[in-house]
């Protein structure tokens, strides 16, 4: 049996609405017609009235969610792409997030969001959102890169008793396979180690994990040993486990598919250089998209986005220093 | 589709009609001396933040308070004083909330009108115009779901937060999924300084409900006899099942947008109009009229209610504000393994 990252993104879905009859699904088009990546295929038919099509009203989506949390429902619901989701913002960042803080009534949404770029999507179609939804308190950010953690951590995401965002990767829909589900994981809240080194520690989340996998065998035949970290959360974000990978290497290159300004990559080396400085070997480095809106040529979108052949450059010049 | 309004008036039951009409008053009054109280506590420094009234509004907003049943979900706005003291809200909550106070529903992480107790069915409104309606279809889509029957849900908002998507958003999800929601407009001419013809171009509102396929619903926002049965009738129509209400009440703002506001802006000819007419004293004179209430009850009615809001205003003002050292205000999250570490 083979399983690819959105089969277990549905098959997740499948579970939690087979378990819990507190749980529905509510999006563009995930009814009969399955949601545009098909995430939601068969499901409206296996679970009657619990798999429903909403008008475009990203807004509106995420407020009847909400309302339906507070009345004890597990909603998740999908968002056609990441991008729409500013459509939302006000209800996930305002309405969502500060409900427990304000109310002390916890508020269990779950906000799929197929984000990332994919070649000839372009601007719309591309985004990565985790670093404006990590700012916000109140707010869980998932970033699965695997497909054992697509299906884990969207399961975990559902039960949380607070608003979670699921970044779920486009490029990794249909690519990245597995031979089974998994049958236990890693809780939210723990990087995981998905590649020992000892020379440099490389931490990214999402699509770059196997971007940066790919730069740290090209950098293997170069004699250097390359830790990558997958963050698997940025909110909460593992901190020990990445300063205890820094502690062995002693040197550090951030990787994110997200803008640079302010983001994941800018928070892990605050964290590292604040509270480990004296680990550190050389000045830690990031790499990020570059600071445009992504493009949609596909020469110019794999020159936007880190890949394994800009990882590997980035990580050789902490490297050699 | 778009429904007039007649003179309320019950074939049978007077006393029922009677009844309804003091109870509804006694409440306004309670309302109109409690945001009096708020201003003056204002005016004199004591209020954290911002006091915002709802004043002329009064009539419209305990429509709605006195139209629900214990189990309906309302999200008031602003200038609902009237509506959430009718609905559940207690004078101590509202002066907690105003004063700071540790005890009260917010325990000081947020003031003034944002304030709730959504488990019992009044919703913590956030100041983004437009954006509780959509978490009220939400309620009413889980109870469906759920099997729960009967129950509507009321939200309310001015004229200004009708030019928002949010609400144009939730109104036309409302309609699509045929929810009890009730949507109770006051078009109070002017969203903080801006007039209506800066606001919306349409003959009235109302004529929105056309455009959602709903219906609707004009009532003079002055008239407590009016407001109690369009109201009320359009919370009765959502409960049998007859898909969302859009009401549009006309009506004029009799104070500034807050107590900061001096409302120089409002135009003298409309506060000489029908329109700004206080709804509070007419409401008096048609029970007077009616001979449901003379002189002697009025009165005491209005010395209860002052008694109320000095009781809780007093004790309000006596209770601790948060202490950030004591309980834990820095947690975001209800799930606690899953803080950041930081709180």
């Amino acid at each position: 049996m083979s399983i690819t990252y959105l089969e277990a993104i549905r098959e997740a879905q499948a579970k939690a609405l087979r378990d819990d009859p507190r749980v529905f699904i509510y999006g563009q088009d995930v009814g009969a017609f399955g949601g545009a990546f098909k995430a939601t295929k068969g499901l409206a038919k296996e679970f009657p009235g619990r798999v429903l099509d909403s008008p475009i009203a990203e807004d509106a989506m995420a407020g009847l969610a909400i309302g339906a949390a507070l009345e004890g429902m597990r909603p998740i619901l999908e968002m056609q792409f990441a991008d729409f989701s500013t459509v939302a913002f006000n209800q996930i960042v305002n309405q969502a997030a500060t409900m427990f803080w304000r109310t002390n009534i916890s508020c269990p949404i779950t906000v799929r969001l197929p984000c990332g770029g994919t070649a000839g999507s372009g601007p719309f179609h591309s985004q990565t959102m985790e670093a404006i939804y990590a700012h916000y308190p109140g707010l869980v950010v998932l970033t699965p890169a695997t497909v054992e953690d697509a299906y884990s951590m969207l399961l975990e995401a559902v039960a949380i008793d607070d608003p979670v965002i699921f970044c779920e990767h486009k490029f990794l829909y249909y690519h990245l396979k597995a031979d089974a589900l998994p049958t236990e994981a890693l809780p939210v809240g723990k990087a995981r180690i998905a590649r020992v080194g000892r020379d440099l520690t490389l931490v990214t989340y999402s699509a770059m994990v196997h971007e940066s996998l790919a730069a740290a065998d090209e950098l293997r035949s170069e004699g250097w040993e390359v830790e990558v970290v997958d963050l698997r959360s940025v909110k909460p974000l593992d901190t020990d486990t990445v300063i205890a990978s820094v502690a062995r290497t002693g040197r550090l290159l951030c990787v994110g598919e997200a803008w640079p300004w302010g983001g994941v990559t800018a928070e892990v080396i605050t964290r590292v250089v604040c509270e480990g400085y004296d680990l550190l070997d050389a000045p830690p480095q990031r790499l990020n998209a570059k600071d445009t809106p992504v493009p949609y040529h596909p020469n110019l979108w794999s020159a936007h986005r880190p890949t394994a052949t800009s990882i590997a450059a980035a990580a050789r010049k902490v490297l050699q220093r | 589709m778009v429904q007039s309004v007649s003179e309320p008036q019950s074939a049978g039951d007077v006393s029922a009609t009677r009844d309804l009409h003091i109870k509804a008053y006694r409440f306004m009054l309670l309302a109109r001396v409690l945001d009096d109280k708020l201003a003056s506590l204002y005016r004199a420094g004591k209020i954290l933040g911002g006091v915002f009234l709802g004043r002329g509004q009064e009539a419209l907003s305990v429509s709605i308070g006195v139209g629900l049943r214990e189990g309906d979900v309302f999200a008031p706005l602003i200038r609902d004083m009237a509506g959430r003291l009718a609905f559940n809200e207690s004078v101590l909550d509202a002066a907690r909330t105003f004063l700071g106070s540790s005890l009260g529903p917010m325990r000081g992480r947020d003031g003034n009108i944002h304030r709730g107790r959504p488990k019992e069915g009044q919703l913590a409104m956030i100041s983004h115009l437009g954006a509780m309606i959509s978490v009220v279809t939400g309620t009413l889509f889980a109870r469906r779901m759920r099997g729960v029957k009967g129950t509507v849900g009321v939200a309310c908002c001015g004229d200004g937060s009708t030019s928002t998507g949010s609400f144009h958003e939730a109104m036309n999800q409302a309609a699509v999924e045929k929810l009890p929601l009730v949507m109770v407009v006051a078009d109070n001419q002017y969203a903080y300084s801006t007039p209506t013809e800066r606001q919306f171009a349409c003959r009235s509102l109302v004529d929105r409900a056309v455009g959602y396929g709903i219906s609707g619903h004009e009532v003079d926002g002055t008239n407590l006899s009016a407001c109690l049965k369009v109201v009320g009738d359009a919370i009765e129509r959502a409960r049998a099942g007859e898909g969302p209400q859009l009401v549009v009440a006309s009506l004029l703002r009799l104070c500034g947008h807050g107590e900061h506001d001096d409302a120089h802006y409002i135009e003298t000819k409309l506060k000489a109009s029908d329109l700004g007419r206080d709804c509070v004293k007419l409401a008096e004179a048609y029970l007077s009229q009616q001979s449901w209430a003379d002189a002697a009850s009025l009165a005491s009615w209005r010395s209860e209610a002052i008694q109320k809001v000095e009781e809780a205003t007093t004790a309000a003002q006596r209770e601790p504000g948060p202490d950030p050292f004591v309980e834990n205000y820095w947690a975001a999250l209800s799930t606690k393994n899953l803080l950041e570490g930081n709180e």
